[in-house]
This record gives structure tokens, C-alpha cells and sequence, in this order.
């Protein structure tokens, strides 16, 4: 074991590991953000929003992460879109993640028991304000368990945009590897910044949780 | 062939068998009978070591039971005991993944290693003492609670063991399907099968027992045969407790 | 802009078929190899030596924890240097196998814990050990019970099977660029690279259905 070598090379994985976070925050937010549209396409009783959420979901969750990156990135330029390995990533991850977590601000909404929506339609409420005022508060809750789950999945997930060569955690250990022949000692370096930065967001994910724990 | 001799036991602070003591001749029949959280049920396990006691010694045909052994040595020990002792429990505990059939044959096989065509033939004529013949390849879900506690039996006496232990066998059955499980006890008995009986039902037990034993709070308040015990009790307390059962 | 031109792709599907092939090997293999590694690490996780589970639920956590990408590298790189030189499939089916073997093994673990005691008490009141009573009661139940999960995590092995393309596995991603290198055609291959992946995932969840349908217990 190497431990001189750990510590030459942890600089360059603290830097990588601060590009893994900023990659996977931002295509976080950009997933929340085609998410909650489409979770609401996809409970909507309009045709023309239902199907093709269901389409992005189906299509984004049954192929493989990878080859979506490599659609946007390689094949990018034939259909006109030319982007920077960064952008390729944070847009090819965000789309991705965001048919998951589609299908878990679904459930989360489909899980308020539909008794509440009754009484609260009952008082009158049109289906909008009972959406905004008793539904999605108590299903802001429910989602927060999913949604952390796909967040983990996606930090683990970024390591892909390794492969359009962004300069983060998985390619910074695989370009040690190659030059050092340790590939001991760089997984060991790279797996510790992943589980900081898997369990630091789990615990917040818990924190959160707990806020919202409502009587059952 | 069952001795039980000073047996202590507590769960945490709470002292639940309080040194009992009781013998069971070979062939014969013991129930016993008490009020909730008098230790019966704690007491029939321990024999099988489904519970372990604190203190005292468990006999069965000159075996002892919670013998001083340690480790790979006491497991091997209480495995082979344990073939020689049948139980059957309240909720049943069918194997739901496996047959009817499967389930009566799995330990003899597995265990006896008796070859499949044999252990088929006597699960066969073991379903017939129940009068299941004809569920042989049904799944337990497929089978009403009676018809569950017949195969439980079966199942236990497939082993061919020398004690049979029942832990409230009835308790979890609907009215209408406890004398279907009754009636192959009491068949049980008639062929001087050695029993020891926890139960509430009461006039099943004066039908069937050689020698009730009244336990509460961990002792044994009075000891007897049924006639004595069922219709003359001479403590205050089982006096009680017939009284509060008879009534309903 | 380049017009797009799906032709080639029909012209090349061999290449494209070839690599599916080895996709459905490659799967099959780590499937069925996950749920070996998953029935013994759900029983050490569950050991009763406290050393036995405290590695265990280490070594899952670190796994658990870390991309598939970086395992593969550490396999793929780190094999040759313990002396043990295998082939990129044999290091890709060992890579997924541990890394589904240990989400599998966590789910089973569970499935395990929530058979009720009633049927290790019958087991073993009938004379079997603890070990037989794991072999023919508790984990046939256990399997069954959390089949759903293992299932989801089976497509989800699919769907990850693309990156051993990147320690030069000859699967379908690594087919579709060893056509790509060849006709310059990127956005139609990965299409139906990505298309024949949906085909497959399809298939699968169908097969999956069918499999749960005939070994759930319905209590």
C-alpha cells in the first residue's frame, strides 16, 4: 500500500470530487425540473399530456444511462446540438434521473390517500386548490424517501460522464490507475470521496425526512 | 419419560416459571391448563428448547434436554433430540412454498434419509389418520384452519417421535372446526402415544387427560386427575379460574 | 447538419446482434451469479459472529456506496496485479455479479428477517439444524417473498451491463462504437444500440412478470 502516493494525488481527487458534486447538483435541479411537469403530464387525464410522459418515461428508464450520454455527446452534432463534454453530462444525466424521479413524485401524489382529495372536493375546492393545498403538502413528504433515492443513484450515476471524458471522480481514478499501476489505492481514494459525499447527502435526505413527519 | 425437574425461568425481570417440577409416564397423557401468562406455553417449549430455562434439568426417555454441552456439540445434541419429539403449534407454521405431501415428507428425507417412495407411502397413510387423503397436493393456503392443524400433526408424527407436544392447538381455530382436530387427538391417544397438552378447552381436556396440572404465575397451583381436578379442586384459585371458564 | 442515415445501422446489424448476444450472456451470468453471492452474504449479514457480520455489512456499504464504474475498474485493473488474468467478460461478470450480488443481498437479507419465527420454531422442532432450516424453509420463502425487488434489480443489471463497454467488453455498447469506428454514423448507432436495449428490457420485465406471477406465496 502506497500511502505516499494516496496523498500525492488526493488534491487532484478532491478537485474531481468537487466536479462530481457540482455535475450531480445540477443535473439534480435540472431533473426536478422536467420531473414535476411530467409527474403532473402523467396523472393529467388530457391524452395529449399523458402519452408523451409516459413515452419520456418509458424510453428514459429502459435504456441504459450510458448510451443516452453518448446520443447527446457523439451524436449530438449530426442533429445540430454541439455541447461541451460538462453540458453533455449535466443534460444527459438530468433527463435521465428526471423519468425516475417522475415516476416517484407519481407515486408520492397517487399515495395521499384519495380520501383527501374527496373531503377537500367535498368542501369545494376546485381539483387545483385541492391539489395545491391538501395533496401535494402531505405528498412533498412521501417523496422525499424516493426522490433521495434517485439522488444517490445519481451521484453514483455521474461517475458515467467519465466516459465523454469529464474531469471527475471515476475518470480521475481511471487516469491515475493507467499512469501509476495502483488501482488499489485509487479505488480506496476514490470510493472514500464517494461514501463522504453518498453519506453526507443521505443524512441530509434523513434531516429533511424527518421534518416532514406527519402523524400517520 | 418426561421429567421436568425444578425448572426457573424469567424473561428480564419478569420470573415466569417459579421451580416446576412434573413427571409424564410413558403413554400417558398431561394436560395443563391455566390462566394467560401463567408460563404453560413457555413451559412446553422449553422442552423441545424452542425456550431456554435458567435453571433446572428437562428429561425426555433418559435424555437430558438442555444438557451441558456447548456450541457445534450442543446443536448436534438438541437437533437429534428434538426428532424424537413432535410439536404442534397454535398458528399452525405450515411450510406455505411446499405441498401438503412435502411438507409431511421434507424432514424424514431430509433427516431419516428415508428414500422418496417410502416416505410418500407413510405420508399417505398418515393423511388418512387425519382424514386428508385427498389434499396430498394442495398448498396450505389452499386449506382451512383445521385442515392446517391435521397436517401439522401429520407433519410431527412423520418423524415418528416418542412425546408429542401440543401448544394450544385449537386457540386460533374457528368454533365450528375444532372438533375435527380433537377427534385425531383423541385417536392419538387411544394408541398410548405419550402427550403433553397446554389448552383452554376444558371439557376436551377432562375427556382425554391421565393427570391435569392448574399453573399460575409460574407455580404449580394443584395437580390431579380430571375428576378430581375438574370437579372438586381444593385450592381457592382453581376454583377461580373453573368458574370464570365455565362460565362462558 | 449531417442528415441522419438509419440504413447503415441495417446494413451493420450483425455487428449490433453480435453484441446483444454477448449483453444477454453477460446478464444471464451475473444474474444468476448475484443471487448465489446474495444468499451467502445475506447469511453472514445475518451470522451470529459478531466479526463475520460487521465485515460483511462493511464490505456491503462500500459497495453499495461506489459507483459500478469504479468496481469494474478496480477489478479489471486490479485482477492482473493479484496474478489472476482473465478475460474482459470474466472480469465484466464479476464486476456485476458483486455489485448486484450486494443490492441483492441487502434485499434478501431483509426477506429473510421478515419470515415469521413461527417457521424456523417448526423447522427446527421437527430436528433440523439452523443451516437446513436456511436451505429448505427460510430462504426458498425469502426468495419468494422479495422476488419483485430482485426482479427490478435484474433490469437494472441490464441496463448497467453498458458500462463493461468501457473495460472493453464486446456487448452491444462496445459493438455499437466498433461500427460507429467504421461508418462515422454516431447518433444512428447509439439510437439502435438504445433501441435494442428497449427491446431487451422489454422482454425482460415480461419474463419477469410471468416469474413472479407462478412463485408468489399468496398468504
Amino acid at each position: 500500500m502506497d500511502y505516499e502516493l494516496i496523498l500525492r494525488v488526493t488534491p487532484f481527487f478532491a478537485k474531481a470530487a468537487w466536479t462530481t458534486v457540482v455535475v450531480s447538483f445540477l443535473s439534480f435541479a435540472l431533473g426536478l425540473s422536467i420531473a414535476f411537469p411530467a409527474a403532473f403530464c402523467r396523472l393529467s387525464q388530457n391524452r395529449f399530456l399523458q402519452i408523451p410522459s409516459r413515452v419520456y418515461v418509458s424510453v428514459f428508464r429502459g435504456t441504459p444511462c450510458l448510451i443516452q450520454l453518448f446520443v447527446i455527446y457523439f451524436g449530438g452534432p449530426q442533429i445540430g446540438i454541439q455541447l461541451e463534454p460538462f453540458m453533455a453530462g449535466v443534460l444527459g444525466l438530468g433527463i435521465n434521473i428526471g423519468s425516475y424521479m417522475t415516476e416517484s413524485i407519481r407515486g408520492a401524489i397517487l399515495a395521499v390517500s384519495r380520501g383527501q382529495t374527496e373531503a377537500s372536493r367535498s368542501l369545494g375546492l376546485s381539483k387545483f386548490q385541492a391539489m395545491r393545498k391538501v395533496v401535494l403538502p402531505q405528498a412533498a413528504g412521501l417523496m422525499i424517501s424516493p426522490l433521495g433515492v434517485n439522488t444517490i443513484a445519481l451521484i453514483k450515476g455521474s461517475s458515467l460522464v467519465s466516459a465523454i471524458s469529464v474531469l471527475e471522480l471515476a475518470y480521475t481514478a481511471h487516469r491515475f490507475t493507467n499512469s501509476t499501476y495502483r488501482p488499489f489505492e485509487m479505488f480506496i481514494l476514490a470510493s472514500t470521496f464517494y461514501l463522504v459525499i453518498i453519506t453526507l447527502t443521505s443524512k441530509a435526505i434523513r434531516n429533511l425526512n424527518g421534518r416532514f413527519a406527519y402523524e400517520k | 419419560m418426561i421429567s421436568l425437574k425444578d425448572i426457573w425461568k424469567s424473561f428480564g425481570d419478569n420470573q415466569v416459571l417459579k421451580g416446576i417440577s412434573l413427571e409424564v409416564e410413558r403413554g400417558k397423557i398431561l394436560v395443563i391448563i391455566g390462566p394467560s401468562g401463567s408460563g404453560k406455553s413457555t413451559l412446553l417449549r422449553s422442552i423441545n428448547h424452542l425456550e431456554t430455562i435458567d435453571r433446572g434439568e428437562i428429561w425426555v426417555d433418559g435424555v437430558q434436554v438442555n444438557a451441558p454441552l456447548k456450541g457445534r456439540k450442543f446443536e448436534k445434541h438438541i437437533n437429534r433430540v428434538r426428532q424424537e419429539m413432535g410439536m404442534v403449534f397454535q398458528h399452525f407454521n405450515l411450510f406455505p412454498h411446499m405441498t401438503v405431501m412435502e411438507n409431511i415428507t421434507m424432514a424424514p428425507m431430509l433427516l431419516k434419509k428415508i428414500p422418496r417412495e417410502k416416505a410418500d407411502a407413510r405420508a399417505r397413510g398418515l393423511l388418512e389418520k387425519v382424514d386428508l387423503a385427498d389434499k396430498m397436493n394442495c398448498y396450505p393456503v389452499q386449506l382451512s384452519g383445521g385442515q392446517k392443524q391435521r397436517v401439522a400433526i401429520a407433519r410431527a408424527l412423520a418423524m415418528e417421535p416418542k412425546v408429542m407436544l401440543f401448544d394450544e392447538v385449537t386457540s386460533a381455530l374457528d368454533p365450528e372446526l375444532i372438533g375435527e382436530v380433537n377427534k385425531v387427538m383423541k385417536r392419538l391417544a387411544a394408541e398410548h402415544m405419550t402427550m403433553l397438552i397446554v389448552t383452554h378447552e376444558m371439557r376436551f381436556a377432562a375427556e382425554v387427560a391421565d393427570h391435569v396440572i392448574f399453573m399460575a404465575d409460574g407455580v404449580i397451583i394443584e395437580e390431579g386427575p380430571p375428576e378430581e381436578i375438574f370437579s372438586n379442586p381444593t385450592h381457592e384459585r382453581t376454583r377461580r379460574f373453573l368458574f370464570e371458564v365455565f362460565k362462558s | 447538419m449531417q442528415g441522419l442515415e438509419f440504413s447503415v445501422v441495417f446494413e451493420n446489424m450483425n455487428i449490433l446482434l453480435q453484441g446483444m448476444f454477448w449483453t444477454v450472456v453477460l446478464c444471464s451470468s451475473a444474474s444468476l451469479l448475484s443471487i448465489v453471492v446474495a444468499v451467502v452474504l445475506a447469511m453472514t449479514g445475518i451470522s451470529k459472529l459478531k466479526p463475520v457480520r460487521s465485515a460483511t455489512l462493511f464490505f456491503l456499504w462500500v459497495f453499495r456506496g461506489t459507483p459500478l464504474l469504479l468496481q469494474l475498474f478496480l477489478f479489471y485493473f486490479g485482477l492482473p496485479q493479484v496474478g489472476l488474468y482473465l478475460s474482459p467478460i470474466i472480469t465484466g461478470i464479476i464486476g456485476l455479479t458483486l455489485h448486484f450480488g450486494v443490492y441483492n443481498a441487502d434485499v434478501l437479507r431483509a426477506g429473510i428477517l421478515g419470515v415469521e419465527t413461527g417457521q424456523h420454531e417448526a423447522s427446527r422442532s421437527l430436528g433440523l439444524s439452523y443451516f437446513q432450516t436456511m436451505r429448505k424453509v427460510i430462504i426458498p420463502q425469502a426468495l419468494r417473498n422479495v422476488s419483485p425487488a430482485v426482479g427490478n434489480n435484474l433490469i437494472a443489471l441490464l441496463k448497467e451491463s453498458s458500462l463493461v463497454s468501457i473495460i472493453t467488453v464486446p456487448e452491444l455498447t462496445l459493438s455499437a462504437q466498433r461500427a460507429i469506428s467504421e461508418t462515422f454514423r454516431p447518433f444512428e448507432f447509439y439510437f439502435a444500440a438504445g433501441a435494442l436495449y428497449y427491446v431487451v428490457n422489454w422482454g425482460l420485465e415480461f419474463i419477469l412478470q410471468r416469474v413472479e406471477a407462478r412463485t408468489a406465496l399468496t398468504r
